[in-house]
Order: structure tokens, then C-alpha cells, then sequence
């Protein structure tokens, strides 16, 4: 691939380079949104080895119908704090914060972030939320216990009077406040630092999809905060805003929730689904199929993620059922044109299996099983028998392991301009596929045994002895994911300053990879000429450009 | 947008494409209404209730709708993989847009979607009627327990983690139920009747459902409610009508009613071992 690669010069290094503060000091001040964004990757990639530890005494817990490993307390606080950490701690700052605070500002050309202080804001309201809300195992009453979406009013001061409950809303707050920053830094970012020449129609996926979820995060994150704080005030203040005593409401709660929630489903997602976005053309060696039909996709389940929260909400017997029930069957179609459009950019190319590409092509796989899964959940009657068992958490296991596996790809992928050098390809592909075996071993028992009738967030099942053999090979499937990010802790070390990356390695598209690896503080000492959304890819193969309207896609095997 | 004209030796391969795909989906329906009543079960469980068989039926639909939709697009991506994995360094041809398929795989999809949601809501519609019968039954949900009775009979059945209760209803009638909770959340799920429902303080649900087979189905509570939510089991007894009768009869006196009530408690064998509260050394060593 290096005959392609335009070296850059690094004699002007030291002009450009700000000196100061080195070391930890460097680190606590900095606002250079690559290191706040190595920070966030490396904190977060933390908190999903402590969520994935919960996980894993949850899975040994089940493995018999009368477990004993920990008592039903404990057993509420862990599958509380697992759901809570990866998805607060760990899947959203890992979305919006890591690598989007790495790549996006490198994507469109712009030195940093619109607003770095407020980037490194973001990153300490993170860090703080984060240790709040694990703080909560060292209180007396233990930590959270009401699950991940803390339903009223098992969160009230008569149900969850500890301390660890106070520490749960003061996370989301510190975190929600940091998603809320990183919102706004994004948007403004996108909107005025973009390179001469890169028009929005011209920007890669990844920052589209980032743009978008930044969107959504300034619509949806405020609700939920508002929501909390009400909360707080019902639990300090006396007001009675989700209890019925004092003519208050507990359902509220879940639709206060929900409304945050199911944006924040696909805040998550969409980052990730930029990701594969990225990879697959790279991988295959052309553009990515239907570029802007892949914008529009992408804009339409944004809109119509705000209108589909009630769908967590058929059991309530307070909904309007078939509204809710279009709007979710409806976000199937623009999520489909997505698969298609990555199936359509493998088609014709030439696929070299790196574990970037192995690992897209696995989250791929996995979400599609989550999607299709998730269909069911949005019919009513359907929902009716599956509501609360472990089908549901089946469902979105598929989708959140395959935004794992999309993460995956991502740090594979990015890794050069993370750090310089290129993490191991064969620990690499050991890890891809103990991730995606692992994932299908523990998804698939679960659906099974959902539909035989067990509920979620049971500490125990004494009465249904035969659904045993399905919990141990979940369980087995849990612990295989679990080894996986084991080989890829040892792989973070074994690569650690051991193969240079170079500029370019991939051959790669888009702009961050016409820069240095990693790039210098204000990442560009000179621009190519931005006439696509490949301006990296048309620099190194000015006689490559893409060919837009008309032509069939597999034509060449004709 | 899309007035260049097309290379002549794409229309041959467009054509064969549509027929290619029929045939892939119309080859598995074909063999599923061949083997007539044999449509796989999917996992799910026909239900005793009649509202439960039509969602046992829309799950069949679905899941064909599943299958083959997710064969489809798992087959086209295996035959990506093995067919255009790198064999080389050359730079394959860079198309990015065709536009009559984006817009195939748009409208298709958008089609599904309102079939699925037209027979969705037929079943919906009797899931969640509610037609008038004398049979009613009123069901509270507590912290860890259930409470059942019957409006204007004397019956009542109220148990809770170590001795659950059970509901007796009868069999071939519609029966009407309300759901109510005083303190958490609590869910309401019959595995064999394909259903559940929410308990949620303050909100008063109301269901109906008709049973077709007399026995004994395990319910519990789906929705967390605290520390004893595992064990938060009951059972539904269905009885033909004259049993039933008969048995809210028996609350009228008090010794009737004494003996009724402990008829209609299932003492949880494991449980009473987990739970601290009752002696234990009735059922050995099990925690």
C-alpha cells in the first residue's frame, strides 16, 4: 500500500508544537481533543471491562436455577450497575466522546474542537459522573438497585432510601451534562470548522452520523436531566411528582425516560453505524455504496427515533398503541437501506479481511439479528408475551454487541492516528472471533429461553429447573466475550510502540489519513484539494475517482 | 437525477435480478403453505386463551417474515465475502450509486412494514377487546404477592413468596380481569396465555381473555419490584364453569372459606429454603 502514500514533511514539527505543561500536568490541562479523546477512549474502555465484570458474576449467578454466588440485594445492584455502566459510563461516551472527539475534528480538517475547554469540560464532568455513580458500592445501602431504567417508584425514598441512589441520579446528571457539551461542541464544529472544499454533502459518514446524534443528543439529553432533577426533588424536597400519594404519577417517569431513551438507543448506534461506514469501503477499495442515501437514512431514523419511546411501554396499558407501533416498524426500512448499502459497497470490491473489516462484517451480522429480533418487539400483541422476559434482553444484547463489535472495528481501524503504531493483526483476529462466537453463544439461549417464559432480572429461577442447560450456554457464550477483551487488553500492550503505522496504512479515504500518524497538535500542515467525500483516496489515486449516477454496481462481472 | 444512460450489458443482468429474487422468497413460502398446518412454532407456544392463539399466529407470520428477509440478507452477504475477497491489488471498479435498486430496497421494505402493521393490528384489536361477561376478577399486586377476587362473590385467594396463590378461573368463557397495584411496579405474565400486563400504582389496567383447556399454568411477575421480585410466582387453574361455580360457593362460610383458601396456596418447595423469614430444614440444604 505505501507506493500510494504522500510522506509529509516534519521539519516544521517544532514551530507548530506548543510547549508547556508536559506529563500528567499536560494531560490535566490539555484541551487538544486528541488527548481528551484518547482519555475518554482509555476511561471508557475501563468501564466496559467493569460492566463486562458485573456481567460475568450475573452470568455465574445463573447458571443454576438456586444459585447462591450472591444474595438477591447484591443481585439487583449488579445487573443495576452492569446495564448503568455500559450504557451511561461506557457505550455513549465511547460513541460520542472517544473517537468522534479524535476523528471528527480530523475528518473535516479543522485544527480542533469549535471549543476545546468546554471538550475538556466534557471529558471531567465525565470522569466525575463516572466515579459517582461506582462510588455507590462503598455506601452502606450498596449501590443502585432499581435496574438500569430506575423506574418509579422503586427509585423513591420509601423503596431506595440509600445513598447509592443519590450518587445514581448525580452521575447521570454529571454524565448527561457531559453528553450535553459534547453535543453542542460537535454541532458547532461541524457546522463552521470544516476544511475550504468540504462541503456538508462531501463529509464523511462518520461525521454526518455524528452530527446527527449530536442533534439528538440536545434534543433528548435535557429531558432526562429535567427528569432527574424532579426525581431528586421527590426524593428530597417532598414534591410528589411520580408517586400517586400526592397525586403525582409514576408512569411519567417512564415516559420522561423513554423520551431520552430511545433517542438515545440510536446516539448510540449511530456512531457505530458510522464506523462500519467507514471500514467497509475502506476494505473493499470503493466508495461507499449510496452515499447519500445513506445521509437520508440517517436523518430519517433520527427523526423518527423521537417518535417510538411508548414502544417500551405497550404493557402500561396507557399508550396508544398502534402510533408507537408504526413509528418503530417504520425505523426497520431506513435501517435496512443501511445493510443494504454495506452489502452493496462489498459487492464488486476487492474485501482484504483485516480485523477492522472482519469485525464490521460481524456487528453487521449481530445487528442484524438484534433488528430483526426488535420487529417483533414493535408489534403490540407481540410485545404482550415477550415484554420483560429474557427475548427483550436478548434483543438488545444482539444490538449492543454489535455496536461492541463495530467499537472493535473502530479501534482497529483508527488506532494509527489513536497512537502511531498498528495494534496486532492475529491477536486481532483471535479476539474477532471469540467476540462474535461468544456474542451468538450468549444471545441466542437467551431468546430461547425467553420465549419459554423467563423473566429478566430474576436472581433465581426455582421453579423452572429446565431452563438451566439454556443459562450455561449463555453463560459460556458471556465468557468467551469476556476472554475476548482479555486478548485485546494483552494486544493494547504487546502493540504498544511495536509496529509503526505510517500515514496511511489502509489505503484509506478520507482526510485524517493524509495526516501524520498520530497527527501534529493542530493536525494539518497542509490540506489536499477536497472535490469528493474521498479526498485522501483522490490524491493518491487521482485516475480512481468514484462513478457517481447510473452505473451499475456488480457491472464489471459482465 | 439519473438521466445517464445505462451500459447496454447492465439491462440483461437487471432483468434476470427481479426473477432471481422472486424465487428466492417465493421458494420457502411455497414450501410453508405445502406443509399446510405444519408452520413451525418459532419457539412460542400455541397459548390456552383464543386471543393468545392469534398472537401465536401473528408470531408465526412474523417469524416467516423474519426468516426469510434475514436468510435473504445473510446470503447476500456470505456471497459477497466469498466472491469479491481480495485477489489481488487492483483497484476494482468505483461505483457508488444505482438508483432503481436503492429505490427497490427502499419501497419494498416500507411495503413489509405496513403488511406486518395491518395484521398487527387485527390481533391487536382482539387482544384487547373487552366483551361483556358476568365473570370478573379483580387482581392486586403487592410486595412479593398477589391478591384475587371475585366481585360480588365472597372469594378472595391472597398469598405471597413462600406460599404463592392460585387464581381459578373458568374455562370457555370470557372472563374479565382489572389489575391494580399499591405499591411498585409489578407485571402480570402467564406464559401459556401468550399475554402480560403491567401493574402500576395509581392506573387501573383492564383485560379479558377466554381460556380453552382446563390445567394449572405458572404465572410470576415480570416487572422488578424489589428484593423478592424473583419469587414473585402464582398459578391459574382453569375449571369448567359448574367447578367453578361450585368453588366461589365454598367462601360463603368461614370454615368453607379457611379450607378454600388453603387449597388455592402452592407452598414454593425452593423457595421456603431461600427465604430467611420461614424456618428452614423442610426441604434440606439448598442455598
Amino acid at each position: 500500500m505505501s507506493e500510494h502514500v504522500d510522506t509529509l514533511t516534519h521539519d516544521d514539527h517544532a514551530s507548530h508544537e506548543h510547549h508547556g505543561a508536559t506529563g500528567i500536568l499536560n494531560w490535566l490541562t490539555t484541551t487538544d481533543h486528541k488527548i481528551i479523546g484518547m482519555s475518554y477512549t482509555i476511561t471508557s474502555v475501563i468501564m466496559m471491562l467493569i460492566g463486562g465484570a458485573l456481567a460475568e458474576v450475573i452470568r455465574i449467578q445463573l447458571t443454576t436455577p438456586t444459585g447462591s454466588l450472591v444474595t438477591f440485594s447484591q443481585y439487583n445492584q449488579l445487573f443495576t450497575m452492569h446495564g448503568s455502566v455500559m450504557i451511561y459510563l461506557f457505550a455513549g461516551p465511547f460513541a460520542f466522546g472517544a473517537l468522534a472527539n479524535i476523528i471528527v475534528p480530523l475528518q473535516i480538517g479543522a485544527p480542533d474542537m469549535a471549543f476545546p475547554r468546554l471538550n475538556a469540560l466534557s471529558y471531567w464532568l465525565y470522569l466525575t459522573g463516572s466515579l459517582t455513580m461506582l462510588a455507590g458500592f462503598f455506601t452502606t445501602g450498596g449501590a443502585a438497585n432499581f435496574g438500569w431504567v430506575g423506574y418509579a417508584p422503586m427509585t423513591d425514598s420509601v423503596n431506595a432510601p440509600g445513598v447509592g441512589t443519590d450518587l445514581w441520579i448525580g452521575a447521570l446528571l454529571l454524565t448527561g451534562f457531559s453528553a450535553i457539551f459534547t453535543g453542542v461542541n460537535l454541532v458547532a464544529t461541524i457546522y463552521y470548522l470544516r476544511a475550504p472544499g468540504m462541503t456538508l454533502f462531501r463529509m464523511p459518514i462518520f461525521t454526518w452520523n455524528l452530527l446527527v446524534t449530536a442533534i439528538l443528543i440536545l434534543l433528548a439529553f435535557p429531558v432526562l436531566t429535567a427528569g432527574l432533577i424532579m426525581l431528586f426533588c421527590d426524593r428530597h424536597f417532598g414534591t410528589h411528582i411520580y408517586t400517586v400519594v400526592g397525586g403525582g404519577s409514576p408512569v411519567l417517569w417512564q415516559n420522561i425516560f423513554w423520551f431520552w431513551g430511545h433517542p438515545e438507543v440510536y446516539i448510540l448506534a449511530l456512531p457505530f453505524f458510522g464506523m462500519v461506514t467507514e471500514i467497509i469501503p475502506v476494505f473493499s477499495r470503493k466508495p461507499v455504496f449510496g452515499y447519500k442515501g445513506m445521509i437520508f437514512a440517517t436523518l430519517s431514523i433520527a427523526a423518527l427515533s423521537l417518535g417510538v419511546w411508548a414502544h417500551h411501554m405497550f404493557t402500561t396499558g396507557v399508550v396508544l398503541l398502534p402510533f408507537f407501533s408504526i413509528m418503530s416498524l417504520l425505523i426497520a426500512v431506513p435501517t435496512g437501506i443501511k445493510i443494504f448499502n454495506w452489502i452493496g459497497t462489498m459487492w464488486g470490491g476487492q474485501i482484504w479481511f483485516s480485523t477492522a473489516m472482519l469485525m464490521s462484517i460481524g456487528f453487521v451480522i449481530t445487528f442484524l439479528i438484534g433488528g430483526l429480533t426488535g420487529i417483533y418487539l414493535a408489534s403490540p400483541p407481540l410485545d404482550f408475551f415477550t415484554h420483560d422476559t429474557y427475548f427483550v434482553v436478548a434483543h438488545f444484547h444482539s444490538v449492543v454487541m454489535a455496536l461492541v463489535l463495530g467499537a472493535m472495528a473502530g479501534l482497529y481501524y483508527w488506532a494509527p492516528k489513536m497512537t502511531g503504531y498498528l495494534l496486532d493483526e492475529r491477536l486481532g483476529k483471535i479476539q474477532f472471533w471469540l467476540l462474535f462466537i461468544g456474542t451468538q453463544v450468549f444471545t441466542f439461549p437467551l431468546y430461547i429461553v425467553g420465549l419459554n417464559g423467563m423473566p429478566r432480572r430474576m436472581a433465581l429461577y426455582p421453579n423452572n429447573p429446565e431452563w438451566q442447560t439454556l443459562n450455561v450456554w449463555s453463560s459460556i457464550g458471556a465468557f468467551m466475550i469476556g476472554i475476548s477483551t482479555l486478548v485485546f487488553a494483552i494486544n493494547c500492550f504487546y502493540s504498544w510502540k511495536r509496529t509503526p503505522a505510517g500515514d496511511n496504512p489502509w489505503d484509506a479515504h478520507t482526510l485524517e489519513w493524509f495526516t501524520t500518524s498520530p497527527p501534529p497538535h493542530h493536525n494539518y500542515y497542509r490540506l489536499p484539494k477536497i472535490r469528493s467525500e474521498r479526498p485522501t483516496w483522490d490524491y493518491n489515486h487521482p485516475d480512481k475517482p468514484a462513478l457517481v449516477h447510473g452505473h451499475n454496481h456488480d457491472g464489471e462481472s459482465s | 437525477m439519473d438521466s445517464t444512460p445505462q451500459p447496454p450489458q447492465g439491462s440483461p443482468s437487471r432483468s434476470r435480478r427481479p426473477r432471481r429474487l422472486a424465487a428466492l422468497i417465493a421458494l420457502p413460502l411455497t414450501a410453508l403453505l405445502l406443509s399446510g398446518c405444519t408452520v413451525p412454532s418459532f419457539g412460542a407456544k400455541k397459548s390456552d386463551t383464543v386471543t393468545g392463539r392469534s398472537t401465536y399466529q401473528l408470531w408465526q407470520g412474523f417469524s416467516i417474515a423474519a426468516a426469510v428477509i434475514g436468510g435473504f440478507v445473510i446470503l447476500l452477504i456470505v456471497i459477497a465475502v466469498i466472491r469479491f475477497r481480495a485477489k489481488g491489488a487492483t483497484i476494482p471498479r468505483q461505483s457508488q450509486y444505482h438508483l432503481p435498486l436503492e429505490i427497490a430496497y427502499t419501497i419494498i421494505p416500507i411495503v413489509m412494514v405496513f403488511v406486518l402493521f395491518g395484521y398487527t393490528v387485527v390481533v391487536e384489536n382482539k387482544v384487547v377487546a373487552e366483551p361483556a361477561t358476568p365473570y370478573q376478577v379483580s387482581i392486586n399486586a403487592f410486595q412479593w404477592g398477589w391478591k384475587f377476587s371475585y366481585p360480588g362473590t365472597n372469594a378472595l385467594i391472597v398469598g405471597h413468596t413462600t406460599q404463592n396463590p392460585m387464581m381459578l378461573i373458568p374455562v370457555g368463557v370470557p372472563v374479565h380481569y382489572t389489575l391494580t397495584s399499591t405499591d411498585a411496579n409489578h407485571g402480570f405474565y402467564v406464559r401459556d396465555f401468550n399475554f402480560s400486563r403491567l401493574a402500576i400504582p395509581g392506573i387501573k389496567n383492564e383485560f379479558s381473555f377466554q381460556a380453552i383447556d382446563t390445567g394449572t399454568f405458572n404465572g410470576q411477575c415480570t416487572e422488578l419490584c424489589g428484593l423478592y421480585h424473583s419469587l414473585m410466582y402464582f398459578r391459574v387453574k382453569v375449571v369448567t364453569l359448574p367447578e367453578f361455580l361450585a368453588w366461589e360457593k365454598k367462601f360463603d362460610t368461614p370454615a368453607g372459606a379457611a379450607a378454600a383458601l388453603a387449597a388455592n396456596l402452592v407452598d414454593e418447595q425452593e423457595t421456603s429454603s431461600i427465604i430467611p423469614t420461614k424456618p428452614t430444614g423442610t426441604t434440606g440444604t439448598k442455598i
